[in-house]
């Protein structure tokens, strides 16, 4: 064969494979997705975050506007801490909104549900939601039916 | 009479295993030689060329085929089993982790060691069998620059690209299947396999998989056409062992690395 024919179809498969990285990164992995560079952060304590994980989605009204950017534990509380990264172009939820703990689907990933409230002033980097609503954990639902179907009898 | 045939055993034991540390002692020696001659290759780019075109671009149509048939089977097996806890919407997580972490990187390299691997195998065992590398030594050519250096050069560059290719075209398949055939919804089948497919666990992770597996699967594709036996029936056996051995070690060096990618986090 040619040594020019050679030439571009080896151009062709690396060009081909280039763009082959270029669509995981792109349409597969969460890189065109929210990236983790910008937005402004919020506090949350929760008394029990489930099966929250870093990276868990934030939405408002089932759309995604966020993600979680770290958990921690609070000893003095005895809470979890969970930072709350919002993207820049989310930045009017009002300073009373509350975050809630859901779970997509019956074994679905959990993620933070936000419900703007009322206030006219808005939630600023740095600030903390006070009104928060931890996890529903099936087990302790189950004791609590279990108790009241008991105490019922 | 017993005694000597344990001793027999024992002795074949030992000749066995000497053998083995002899044979991996001098593919560690051939590697570094190899990789000693590669600099010729910044001279002279176009010896490169040729051997990604009968490494690369030869095998792009079997990996792309079974890429697509292999995601199209996820599609189908996942959505199966996914339907039944009703969360069929979880399908693009499935395929696209699957076939980015594991299937991808191994699957390649097993058919990159079938098709490619063991195609230098025969060309090399064949060349050393007619004595074109005597020859060339003859005449002053360094058969390590000119001929083994190019190959396992082109080795290392050929599997991540067609690693690469190969999720890809695996993910299409899968979503041929799934958003196509068994009407999963087609924003559900991307968006949530961007949510939990990241760049740098995942897709780099296996990228770092796929650079581990072309060198494995071309060093030993390389080594064992050079170290074969100058007949017919020992480029045969060569040919044999070179798909088997690379086969085997990289199935095990993906359980070594897997261990070690879910081990970090």
């Amino acid at each position: 064969m040619k040594s020019r024919t050679l030439e571009i179809w080896v151009g062709l498969f690396v060009a081909a494979g280039i763009g082959a990285v270029f669509m995981l990164a792109m349409k597969v992995s969460n890189l065109s997705s929210l990236n983790t560079g910008d937005g402004y952060l919020l506090k949350a304590s929760f008394e029990n975050i489930g099966g929250l994980k870093v990276r868990s989605p934030i939405t408002a009204s089932g759309v995604r506007v966020g993600q979680v950017a770290g958990i921690s534990y609070n000893s003095d509380t005895y809470q979890a801490e969970v930072t709350l990264r919002i993207s820049p172009e989310f930045d009017r939820f009002p300073s009373d909104s509350s975050a809630s703990i859901f779970t997509a689907g019956l074994l679905g990933e959990q993620y933070i549900g936000l419900e703007p409230g009322a206030e006219e002033e808005y939630l600023q980097n740095g600030d903390t939601i006070t009104l928060t609503e931890s996890a529903v954990v099936l087990e302790r639902l189950i004791g609590q039916f279990l108790y009241s179907k008991a105490a019922g009898e | 009479m017993r005694i000597s045939n344990l001793i027999n055993v024992i002795t074949g034991l030992g000749r066995f295993g000497l053998g083995f540390l002899q044979r991996l002692g001098r593919s560690v020696l051939f590697l570094l030689r190899t990789l000693a001659a590669c600099s010729v290759l910044f001279a002279r780019p176009g010896l490169i060329v040729r051997q990604l075109y009968a490494v690369g671009v030869l095998t792009v149509l079997i990996i792309v085929v079974a890429g697509l048939f292999v995601g199209m089977v996820l599609g189908l097996q996942g959505y199966n089993i996914l339907v039944r806890f009703n969360s069929e919407a979880s399908l693009g997580v499935m395929v696209g982790l699957s076939l980015v972490r594991e299937l991808g990187p191994v699957v390649t390299a097993l058919l990159f060691a079938g098709r490619a691997g063991s195609a230098l195998t025969a060309e090399i065992g064949l060349m050393k069998a007619t004595e074109q590398l005597s020859g060339m030594e003859m005449m002053a050519v360094d058969p390590y620059k000119r001929v083994l250096a190019p190959r396992l050069i082109a080795g290392f560059i050929s599997m991540p690209i067609l690693a690469a290719m190969f999720s890809c075209v695996g993910v299409l398949g899968g979503y041929f299947v799934g958003v196509g055939l068994l009407g999963v919804d087609a924003g559900a089948y991307w968006s949530q396999m961007q949510n939990s497919v990241d760049l740098w666990d995942d897709v780099l992770n296996g990228m770092i998989k796929s650079i581990v597996f072309g060198f494995i699967a071309t060093w030993i594709a390389v080594f064992e056409g050079y170290d074969s036996v100058p007949t017919s029936e020992g480029v045969s056996m060569a040919t044999t062992r070179s798909v088997v051995s690379a086969s085997l070690v990289v199935l095990a060096a993906n359980f070594l690395l897997t261990a070690l990618m879910l081990g970090e986090e």
